[in-house]
């Protein structure tokens, strides 16, 4: 009995000693994700592509750091679309599973809380999706963070697109909006689209709110209705745009909808179907339309997961493909090494197109692409370059 | 028409159907108050296990829309007596304070148990061929009127069973008396079990309906709605079935004027205010009795 217990220890010591000496020649990447909550198939998108890109690498034999091949480890953790969760995953990758850099979150109200505590943890944060200039800002000094980056535009740029291609393209003089006042993403939006389609020489004739969760949107499509408008703008998520195209039809509102890159899940078609066609919105790159870089990416994603990479996968591949080169680039695998060399990286050719960091500063410079839903599908329709 | 009119006409029905399902779910929460003085804080759960039942029919049975109705009212009320045997029967005389834990346990459970089923909202199929119809300016969709109507209906029914047959005299009494009451013969048990299937059957009815005006469900959605049924409940004065009613038409009905005559950020904050000013003002609720407690 005693011998196989001394065994036992033995062989457990033997293994531990080995995780941990396996655990050196490995770098640990987090990703946070909307992995269940509000919107999933953000989360599921994002989960898909990290891990694809992992693949990728290590199916290369790992990241070249230096003079050795290091694999790539994911830990991967669900924030429930809360952004109290979101705080929560940060901190515990960060001084828990100690990762080198963070992935995510997606979406804007779930970002902004996890990239604080990567901030004063010191850790590198790359956000995917979330377009809202707070994100990467200090609000406080009103400077960028010196951690936090993102693979996509942000607000300002794809509100004025937006407001240019309501005002010049549709030709529309006066729009509606309506947008929810409670999430961080929606509201910055909604007032960019607002300032600068005023500048243009447009009239915003209803300028409605209402907050997450709501299902009912009578009172203010009524309101909206009553106004007149040309056009009507809906920056919100996914799951809420159908219930608010189905319901103003029904209250026999006719004028065209636009939409921002939020619009951009196949769950999209899915719960809206017909009643979306014809309506336009902006987003970070076409699938239909992609450089050559994208195709692989494309056809990969494809071939795995049995579905058409959405804007969300597209980024979140792109976001570690500028953290690959960066750690390549830095030669150690070290946080802030990490920081310095992603914000000198040159030139990234990523699947939503060229991208560089400007000095002191934590967004990309990118373009951005209108799509059209054309058959209950997404399909290009123009660029629109910064 | 004056547009004036127009709109404000608009805005009515708008209330109204919302109105008529917060009218729907605050009957369950009124109902088992009113028999066992426990608020039911899984009741909102109960109307979204009826919506994603609703979704099953629908999709995976195929059924029109009146069996889907019927399945779906059939469905949650068994929920709604399961619920009740398994987790609240063997608390009936303990602390009221462990019941109200319970039922927020069998809500979480409900929510979670979903979303491991369904991770993805789902969208319910038009059971209904939408017509819209323009009178005079005013947009009116039969939706509207099936939701409307049916809501009606299925509360004159209630109201009937209540107030004018054996059953309804049976729960009225039990929930006057329960020491006594079943010394008379009356099935304690069962008609606990009945009030439950009642209430739950008419979540169930709203999850149709809800899904049919809302079409994208999600396992979280009986949660906001389950608290202004049970806000309209207490506005009413919780306990009291007609109450429940008028406490779900005014609260459908501050919460889209506040909206179409303030700007709609104030929506939540006039609505509210308004309604807890009613609270301080009628502390039992509009039709609300307080209860002597007898030594």
């Amino acid at each position: 009995m005693r011998k196989v217990l001394s065994l036992l220890l033995v062989s457990m010591l033997i293994s531990f000693g080995a995780t941990a000496w396996s655990a050196e020649k490995t770098i640990k990447l987090g990703v946070i994700a909307e992995l269940t909550g509000d919107m999933p198939a953000v989360g599921a998108s994002c989960r898909n592509a990290a891990e694809l890109a992992v693949k990728e690498v290590n199916a290369a034999g790992g990241l070249q750091v230096g003079k050795e091949k290091m694999k790539v480890e994911l830990v991967v953790e669900d924030n429930a679309g809360k952004a109290d969760q979101s705080a929560a995953a940060a901190q515990k990758l960060i001084t828990q599973d100690e990762v080198v850099a963070i992935v995510g979150p997606n979406a804007s109200r779930y970002a902004i809380p996890a990239s604080e505590i990567a901030e004063s943890e010191k850790t590198v944060l790359i956000t995917p999706w979330s377009t809202n200039p707070k994100t990467t800002m200090d609000e406080k000094t009103g400077k960028p963070k010196d951690y936090v980056f993102r693979a996509c535009f942000i607000d300002p740029f794809q509100g004025g697109v937006l407001a240019k291609f309501a005002y010049q393209t549709l030709k529309a003089k006066k729009a509606a909006v309506l947008y929810d006042v409670a999430s961080d993403y929606n509201k910055g939006i909604a007032e960019v689209f607002k300032t600068n389609y005023e500048k243009l020489g447009g009239k915003i004739v209803a300028f409605e709110t209402y907050t997450t969760n709501d299902k009912d949107f009578s009172a203010q499509l009524t309101k909206i209705k009553d106004a007149k408008p040309d056009v009507i703008f809906l920056p919100n998520y996914y799951n809420e745009v159908p219930l608010q195209v189905q319901q103003a039809k029904r209250l026999g509102i006719t004028v065209p909808f636009i939409g921002s890159d939020s619009w951009g899940s196949p769950e999209l078609l899915t719960l809206g179907g017909a009643d979306l066609n014809g309506y336009y919105f902006s987003t970070h790159y076409a699938a239909d339309n992609a450089a050559p870089v994208a195709k692989k990416f494309i056809a990969d994603y494809e071939k795995a997961y049995g579905a058409k990479p959405d804007d969300v996968a597209a980024l979140t591949y792109d976001a570690f493909g500028l953290l690959f080169g960066a750690i390549k680039s830095a030669g150690k695998v070290d946080r802030e090494a990490v920081r310095v060399s992603l914000s000198t990286l040159p030139d990234y050719k990523g699947v939503t197109g060229d991208m560089k960091f400007k000095a002191d500063s934590r967004d990309p410079i990118k373009s951005a692409v209108i799509l059209e839903i054309k058959d209950g599908k997404f399909t290009y329709f123009t660029n629109a370059k910064p | 028409m004056s547009e004036g009119i127009i709109y404000w006409l608009q805005q009515t029905l708008n209330a109204l159907q919302l109105g008529s399902i917060y009218a729907l779910i605050a009957l369950g929460y009124t109902m088992v108050y009113g028999i066992l003085t426990m608020i039911n804080f899984a009741h909102g759960d109960v109307f979204m296990v009826g919506a994603f039942f609703c979704f099953l029919a629908a999709v995976y049975l195929g059924l029109p829309f009146v069996p889907t109705l019927l399945l779906t009212m059939l469905g949650a009320a068994l929920v709604g007596v399961m619920i009740e045997r398994l987790a609240y029967k063997p608390l009936r005389n303990a602390p009221r304070v462990s019941a109200i834990i319970t039922a927020l346990g069998v809500g979480i459970f409900l929510e979670n148990f979903t979303l491991a089923l369904a991770p993805y909202p789902k969208n319910i199929p038009a059971l209904l061929a939408n017509a819209t119809w323009n009178m005079g300016g005013v947009s009116i969709s039969s939706l509207q009127i099936i939701i409307i109507l049916l809501s009606l209906g299925l509360m004159f029914v209630l109201d009937y069973v209540v107030y004018r047959t054996p059953v309804g005299i049976a729960m009225r009494a039990i929930s006057w008396d329960k020491t006594y009451v079943p010394l008379m013969g009356v099935p304690l048990d069962l008609i606990i079990s009945v009030t439950f299937a009642i209430g739950a059957g008419l979540a169930g009815a709203a999850g149709t309906m809800y899904g049919l005006a809302y079409p994208v469900i999600d396992p979280y959605m009986g949660i906001m709605v389950g608290w202004k049924a049970f806000i309209s409940a207490v506005v009413g004065g919780i306990g009291n079935i007609r109450g429940a009613m008028i406490g779900a038409f005014i609260l459908g009905g501050v919460e889209i004027m506040v909206a179409a005559f303030f700007p709609s950020t104030y929506r939540d904050f006039v609505a509210f205010t308004l309604l807890m000013l009613l609270i301080v003002i009628r502390p039992y609720g509009i039709l609300g009795q307080p209860r002597t407690q007898k030594v």
